[in-house]
């Protein structure tokens, strides 16, 4: 027997009818930083008080069901530095850093009454306002945020709440009204590029596909995400996984697979559990399957475990690995689009590309166009983490420049206590371990996949790390460096040894054993690895080094010659001394020092002996008037 | 129960896991994740039996196990923490955790668990939650913001709950 075919419109209709006779919405984040946060815990308190009141709660809005307030488990809502985060509908009160004591007032006031806590609301730190919803939250409206756009809002285990905004009905014109090619046709004029780093524009990835001999062909969405400092496919894939199933299935569609494997990293187990569930529901429904909308052509979803290995993000190794195999790179040709796994034309996407699709389909390529740069359609996903005051997910258009994203959306440059320095930016850096480190010249630059590149850095995954200037930027590169030569495959020698040369050079810089020619021998080095490497690992392996010597030079010479680490963090150039403003005299340094290199009588400032220290940092350590400086 | 009996049950467990897989090669990657689940680690007898039931040479199966981090070759203690040396958690002072938990376990380096199996420290490239950063987890829980100090307290509140 053939299912019925899935009708959209009436799930739709009736879960909006169910919504509007329930009176409240109390919607709680359970990403991944608000549960860190104790964010289920609050969404049981606040259940618990609900329920005290009488009200029929339900935990999951059911289009045949009435309840007087629903609670919904979101994604994460990118904010995530001030969780956890409810909140309240229909008028959208926006409540952070909530905590289970906090339940019954939540309850008492903006369920019961219509007050919102006003004690739980975000006060603007630069203007000392209360923000009652998102939209009077400066982090939230200086961005755009569309791909991201439901999650956070959504409950992102219900397929019904996916439908009733609309979910699925792209991938249904897709394929009920839309011809492969004319897919193709459509996603390469919105310009959409790949978000996953090598940005190579998605239409043309598929058109290269569709033309392929043989009957079967594969989509891969990527969720590796092996980038240190992005999460942005983590969310969503925990926030809104039908978002991302729907772009799996456009994608299908475009090339004529039948199969698709989702890749998720191990470290991921939540994106884990919500795809798979995505899947499970979709197929329940109809949705995926047999008879894809009436069509005939069928989908199949499978979601893969990686295992923990970066390498796994180049394209040919995650093959491989899905193949059961060590995830090492091949070269190539051939292409995944001509040989890809088991040997069969395959796609591979990110999973931000993927989820941005339905979109285009929606709204057409010329809405998609309207936004970003000439050469980089649309919005992007940041991570902004780092010295910066407001951490967490955004999404921007491109041509914003690294100015507005830093101190307009992030709210400035912080100290390592947290608070505002000013004129305390040093860099960002951008791209991960594959990209570069930019400076303040670079502060007004609009940002997309071109500028980036012409100035050595990368869009990559989207990982901005912003750094002040207490941040030694050669142990910035020597930690990539280390991230990267961990990483390495191993199956080149360029890579493989280069890597731990560089690596090598770059110890002798920090800890004091490098002159001048050791810069440029890195420098030499880094272009052989980059030249020689099989795959993209060690090819932009070099780049963290290249842009810090190329616009933080001065540093490096001031470790090699000057014998001093301008940002006062390699402990080889350390010079301590004792502020005798700041000095009480009260000795604790001079008994912890190991080697006797403190003198100073009792009330009278204290010296250090700078022959006999070794550095050490005892001295920083034991005193409790931040005394000791140049440490 | 006897040695015979036990190992039995060792295989038995094996023998369902790769039932659930089809005894398929080609999942040799969710097959090994499943028997982790259950051991914490990959007992070196049951790769040779994971291979032989697979019709592998046990090299490539071990081959596959060591070539991702996430397989662990050694028995892990009974908690696991991973502190994150993601670029965001770097920059925060994660190296200044790992120090404190270190030197308040005795580990270093190159020993990553405890003598009493109690505890493995271990880095991790980012966990995702770099909003929060310094992040650690320890087994499936993740805390944010951490401090050396706040490190120190959550091995000291597992000592106390095992010691209760
Ligand atoms: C070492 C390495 C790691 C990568 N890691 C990822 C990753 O984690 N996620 C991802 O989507 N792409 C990653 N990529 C890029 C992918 O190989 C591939 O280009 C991308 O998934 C294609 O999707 P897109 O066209 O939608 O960007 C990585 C590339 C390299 C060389
Ligand atoms: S470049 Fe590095 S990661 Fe890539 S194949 Fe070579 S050794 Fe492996
Ligand atoms: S511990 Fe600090 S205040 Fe006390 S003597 Fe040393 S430098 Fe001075
Ligand atoms: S996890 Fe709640 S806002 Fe990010
Ligand atoms: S860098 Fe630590 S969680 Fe991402």
């Amino acid at each position: 027997m053939i299912a019925a075919t899935v009708n959209l419109e009436l799930i739709k209709e009736n879960y909006l009818k169910a919504l509007g006779k329930t009176q409240r919405q109390i919607v709680v984040c359970a990403g991944t930083a608000c549960v860190a946060n104790g964010s289920l815990k609050v969404f049981e308190a606040v259940k618990e008080q609900v329920e005290k009141k009488d009200l029929d709660v339900s935990v999951k809005l059911e289009s045949d069901k009435d309840a007087d307030v629903v609670m919904a488990k979101t994604g994460c809502r990118g904010f995530c530095q001030v969780g956890p985060l409810v909140t309240v509908r229909p008028q959208e009160y926006h409540y952070v850093r909530v905590k289970p004591e906090d339940a019954a007032e939540i309850v008492e006031s903006s369920v019961a009454d219509d007050k919102p806590v006003e004690r739980l609301l975000y006060s603007d730190p630069a203007t000392g306002n209360t923000c009652r919803t998102t939209k009077d939250i400066p982090f939230y409206t200086r961005q755009n945020r569309t791909v991201l756009d439901e999650c956070g809002k959504i409950d992102a285990c219900n397929i019904e709440e996916y439908i009733s905004h609309n979910g699925y009905f792209a991938a249904r014109k897709a394929f009920t009204e839309m011809q492969p090619q004319q897919i193709c046709d459509q996603v390469l004029e919105s310009g959409l590029r790949g978000r996953g780093g090598g940005g190579f524009p998605t239409g043309k990835k598929w058109a290269l596909t569709l033309p392929q001999p043989g009957e079967k062909k594969y989509v891969i969405c990527n969720g590796d995400e092996g980038d240190p400092g992005a999460f942005m496919d983590r969310s969503l894939m925990e926030g809104n996984p039908h978002r991302v199933l729907e772009g799996m299935m456009i994608a299908a569609r475009a090339i004529g697979a039948d199969e698709a494997y989702v890749y998720v990293r191990a470290e991921y187990p939540l994106a884990v559990s919500r795809v798979s569930e995505a899947v499970r529901d979709a197929e329940q429904l109809g949705i995926l399957g047999e008879d894809v909308f009436g069509t005939g052509s069928s989908l199949k979803i499978k979601v893969l475990e990686g295992a923990g290995a970066f390498v796994c993000g180049e394209e040919t190794a995650l093959i491989a690995s899905i193949e059961g195999r060590r995830g090492m790179p091949n070269p190539k040709p051939p292409f995944p689009a001509q040989s890809g796994l088991w040997g069969r034309p395959t796609c591979i996407n990110n999973v931000e590309t993927l989820a941005t699709v339905p979109l285009i389909i929606q709204h057409g390529a010329e809405y998609f166009k309207s936004m970003g740069t000439e050469n980089s359609a649309g919005t992007k996903t940041f991570a902004l983490t780092g010295h910066v005051a407001n951490t967490g997910l955004i999404e921007v258009p491109f041509g914003l420049t690294l100015r507005e994203i830093v101190f307009g959306i992030g709210g400035g440059v912080t100290d390592d206590d947290g608070s505002i320095l000013k004129d305390g930016f040093k860099a960002v850096q951008c791209g991960g371990p594959s990209g570069g480190c930019l400076t303040e010249e670079h502060l007004d630059l609009p940002i997309d996949y071109d500028n980036l590149r012409n100035i050595g850095a990368m869009v990559g995954s989207g990982g901005l790390v912003v750094m002040n200037r207490k941040t030694c930027m050669v142990q910035i590169a020597h930690f990539f460096m280390q991230f990267t030569q961990n990483e390495s495959c191993g199956k080149c020698v360029p890579c493989r040894e280069g890597t731990k040369q560089m690596l090598r050079l770059l110890e002798d810089i920090i800890e004091g054993r490098a002159a001048l020619e050791t810069i440029d021998l890195l420098e030499r080095v880094a272009s052989a690895v980059s030249k020689g490497s099989l795959c993209g690992l060690g090819k932009t392996a070099p780049n963290p080094v290249l842009t810090t010597l190329k616009y933080f030079r001065d540093e490096y010479i001031a470790h090699v010659v000057h014998g001093k680490c301008p940002a006062g963090q390699c402990k080889a150039y350390a010079m301590p001394e004792i502020d005798p403003e700041k000095c009480i005299g009260c000795g604790l340094c001079k008994k912890k020092c190991p080697v006797d290199a403190i003198e100073g009588e009792k009330k009278q400032p204290h010296v250090i002996d700078q022959d006999k220290c070794i550095k050490c940092g005892a001295c920083a350590e034991a005193c409790k008037f931040n005394a000791v400086i140049g440490m | 129960m006897s040695c015979e009996a036990c190992k039995k049950q060792k295989f038995e467990k094996v023998c369902r896991i790769l039932e659930e897989h089809q005894a398929d090669k080609s999942n040799l990657i969710p097959i090994l994740h499943a028997v982790q689940r259950e051991y914490r680690y990959l007992p070196e007898e049951i790769l040779t039996y994971i291979a032989t039931s697979l019709n592998m040479p046990p090299a490539k199966v071990y081959g596959v196990a060591s070539f991702y981090a996430h397989f662990a070759l050694e028995p892990k203690g009974k908690y696991v923490i991973h502190i994150c040396d993601g670029t965001a958690c770097h920059v925060k002072g994660s190296i200044a955790i790992l120090e404190a938990m270190q030197q308040k376990l005795g580990l270093d380096k190159e020993k990553c668990t405890t003598d009493d199996q109690l505890f493995t420290v271990e880095t991790v490239s980012c966990l995702g939650a770099c909003g929060m950063a310094p992040v650690i987890t320890i087994n499936e829980d993740v805390h944010g913001l951490v401090t050396p100090e706040k490190a120190e307290n959550l091995i000291e509140e597992i000592l106390e709950k095992e010691k209760a």
